[in-house]
């Protein structure tokens, strides 16, 4: 029976909308009127759930509301949600870098964090000089730093630029040398949070493998965030879903990344309307995509995909416009990608209708990537115009009417089904 | 079992900690990170600058051909027999400099660090700290430069016959941490007071320059007593330049150099404590800060 190691308790994170600096001093001075007449904190009453896309009426938000979790020795504990779902505060509480405003942590081991890779790195220092800096940042003692910095340079993979001021490197190798550091702290809990966004596959790859080692052989503790479902998936055991500051879910990290794509997002959603969380760029000015409309909500494995796509054109076009898109799995692997035929667009809104047929994808839950291009892809010069990632998610189920299809499909064999026929020859 | 269990944390996270709750074991424990810092500070300092330290000595040189021409020339200050008023003014702005780089590079820590502050948990004093002691190297040089210049008069030219070493520069060290620990206090202090209101910044800059007119850096306290006497100054001013901290620095710092001014044991000690309690107070003040201010910054 492993120990516990990490108890959180009631932890609450109010934070004051607005301005700060407008009426903060009859704020304080409000406060200090409460205090000394032995009163409770006026302000702590207040504050509501943590939405934000709805107007509330109070300045006092809760980033976080009542969390309580337990983390078992050498567990990795996934923490996924919703932009703003407090996951971030969550970690900068549990790294000592803001305090709750009420509830309370017990640890037995040193927590460090790895909020943002490359943390106090000076440019015009060299990577060796950078390691020490960081190391120390972290926690780390010079002594420990030295008897490991070979170890350090080799994992990065910055052998020949470690004599060289960190300026000179490429951003993907100022977070392999980052993480490196990072990795071989030895502080009995480990936080990162989304730091395998950056660097190539190769190192993701080896920095995955790493926090694997890190957890299972040495029995240390890692609390890590990300949106990055496959690697939240390979590499934690538990998980906790957060939605607008509370804990709405906890458990295995199966069903918990299942309950995070079907609860936090757009499943079963028959009209998406996008806004800037599904857009990673802007885009062209004169086009937008409004919102997508699923108009079979049921489908199945033989069926097809059937969206209505709503878009606004601010000015004349002379060129042709096409859609573009990929499905994606809900771990965000990438299954497949279609390429529409180009036609002319109005001016104003204009609804296209989407097909996707002979899909073969197995049942289970996908997203839907759309992107609005200008241009040809046959002459393949496409511009893209606006995007929505993850524009919808729909769910592909199994009908009893579908009477050559496996009766029960298992994940382990894949997202597509692909049509057979077998002809004896002999 | 139960009661085994709660008593292994390790430690709590919680919201409020006692006003007093200053952890030096935790500082200790992190004593590598302000050598690094300092590292850091030297190694940085003069990337991209043609002149390198060299503007270490440009600026006291410079300051005090102006407060000779100015005060001594031109307003005719006695610097007393024996002594150069270059020298002097020389002396002055040396140990001043020191106290005013260590007060102005920490008054500004929760806002210049703000970026790393958001990331990292270290005891943020780590930071104020590092300063202070990387400001020691810009005194270092100064001072070089300040016994470079004494040598010279002392050797060259007749200005300084009077001008001898006192005994009591046995006591520098303590009147380098007397500097520092004055403006690493009230360095904390305005760190931590400009994080929330940012008004106190604006204050900072002019303020030490005019300390600097308050704290006898170019006049000797000894003129100041005359001319209370004279009833030239009123007392009050009087009162507020000698019970000014820095003035007795200064004062003492001259004294072991050129052996002018008079120097006491209890000045010494009125420094030393007015300094320490400074420094707590600071303290104090940065500890509560350093827990809300990321989410007020």
């Amino acid at each position: 029976m492993r120990d516990i190691i990490l108890k959180a308790e009631n932890i609450s994170k109010q934070y004051r909308l607005g301005l700060i600096g407008t009426g903060t001093i009859s704020h304080d001075l409000n406060r200090w009127w409460y205090r000394v007449r032995g009163k409770e904190d006026p302000y702590l009453k207040i504050g509501e759930t943590n939405d934000r896309s709805r107007k509330g009426d109070s300045d006092y938000v809760w980033a976080l509301k009542d969390i309580n979790f337990e983390v078992k020795r050498g567990e990795v504990l996934g923490i996924i949600g919703k932009n703003g779902a407090g996951k971030s505060t969550l970690l900068k509480i549990l790294s000592k870098v803001t305090s709750p405003t009420t509830g309370e942590i017990k640890t037995k081991g040193r927590i460090a964090s790895l909020l943002e890779v490359g943390t106090g790195f000076h440019g015009e220092m060299t990577g060796r000089e950078n390691i020490f800096l960081n190391g120390a940042i972290l926690g780390m003692t010079k002594k420990e730093i030295a008897s490991k910095i070979d170890e350090i340079i080799a994992f990065s993979g910055c052998e020949r630029y470690i004599d060289t001021p960190v300026k000179r490197y490429s951003s993907g190798m100022t977070v392999r040398l980052a993480f490196a550091v990072a990795a071989f702290l030895e502080p009995e809990i480990l936080v990162i949070d989304e730091v395998l966004a950056v660097g190539d596959a190769e190192f993701q790859k080896k920095a995955i493998g790493k926090m694997q080692d890190i957890s299972q052989g040495e029995g240390r503790t890692v609390l890590f965030v990300s949106h990055n479902m496959a690697a939240v998936k390979s590499l934690c055991t538990r998980a906790i879903v957060l939605e607008h500051g509370k804990t709405v879910f906890e458990g295995g990290v199966d069903a918990a990344v299942d309950f995070y794509i079907s609860e936090a997002n757009t499943i079963g959603k028959k009209e998406v309307v996008f806004d800037k969380t599904h857009r990673r760029s802007g885009g062209h000015e004169n086009f937008e995509l409004i919102k997508i409309v699923a108009i079979k909500d049921k489908t199945t494995i033989r069926g097809e995909l059937k969206f209505d796509l709503y878009f606004n054109v601010k000015e004349d076009y002379a060129q042709n416009i096409c859609i573009t898109g990929s499905i994606c799995g809900i771990d965000d692997t990438r299954i497949g990608s279609f390429f529409s035929s180009s036609v002319k667009v109005k001016r104003g809104e204009n609804i296209i209708e989407l097909n996707i047929n002979n899909h073969n994808l197995s049942v289970g839950v996908y997203y839907l990537n759309i992107a609005l291009s200008s241009g040809r892809i046959e002459d393949s010069n496409l511009e893209m115009l606006d995007h929505a990632y993850q524009a919808i998610a729909f769910e592909i189920f199994q009908l009893e009417s579908d009477g050559d299809y496996i009766s029960k499909w298992n994940k382990g064999w894949g997202n597509l089904f692909f049509p057979s026929e077998i002809i004896i020859k002999r | 079992m139960n009661k085994h269990e709660t008593d292994d944390w390790l430690y709590t996270i919680s919201p409020r900690k006692g006003v007093l709750n200053l952890n030096f074991k935790e500082i200790w424990a992190y004593r590598d990170l302000l050598l690094l810092f300092v590292k850091r500070d030297v190694i940085t300092l003069y990337k991209q600058t043609i002149l390198g330290p060299l503007w270490y000595f440009i600026q006291p040189l410079f300051t005090s051909v102006i407060f000779t021409l100015v005060f001594n020339n031109i307003a005719e200050i006695k610097t007393g027999d024996g002594v150069p008023p270059f020298l002097f003014n020389l002396a002055g702005i040396s140990a001043w400099n020191y106290f005013s780089a260590c007060l102005n590079g920490t008054s500004d820590t929760f806002k210049k660090n703000q970026g790393i502050f958001g990331k990292v948990y270290f005891p943020r004093v780590i930071m104020p700290m590092s300063t202070v002691v990387s400001n020691l190297i810009q005194f270092g040089i100064q001072f070089l430069v300040f016994i470079c210049f004494y040598l010279y008069f002392v050797f060259f030219t007749d200005a300084a016959l009077q001008t001898t070493i006192n005994s009591t520069v046995l006591l520098l060290p303590v009147l380098v941490c007397i500097m520092a620990l004055l403006g690493l206090g009230f360095g904390m202090i305005i760190s931590s007071m400009t994080t929330k209101y940012r008004d106190l910044s604006f204050l900072v800059t002019f303020g030490v320059q005019l300390l600097m007119y308050g704290s006898a850096v170019m006049y000797p306290l000894s003129l100041i007593e005359t001319k209370v006497i004279e009833g030239t100054i009123p007392e009050w001013v009087g009162h507020l330049i000698s019970y000014n901290p820095m003035t007795t620095v200064i004062e003492l710092f001259r004294h072991m150099m050129l052996n002018v001014g008079d120097f006491s044991v209890g000045k010494l000690i009125y420094a030393a404590f007015v300094s320490i309690a400074v420094f707590l107070l600071g303290l104090i003040v940065f500890n509560k800060t350093e827990r809300q201010f990321i989410d007020t910054v």
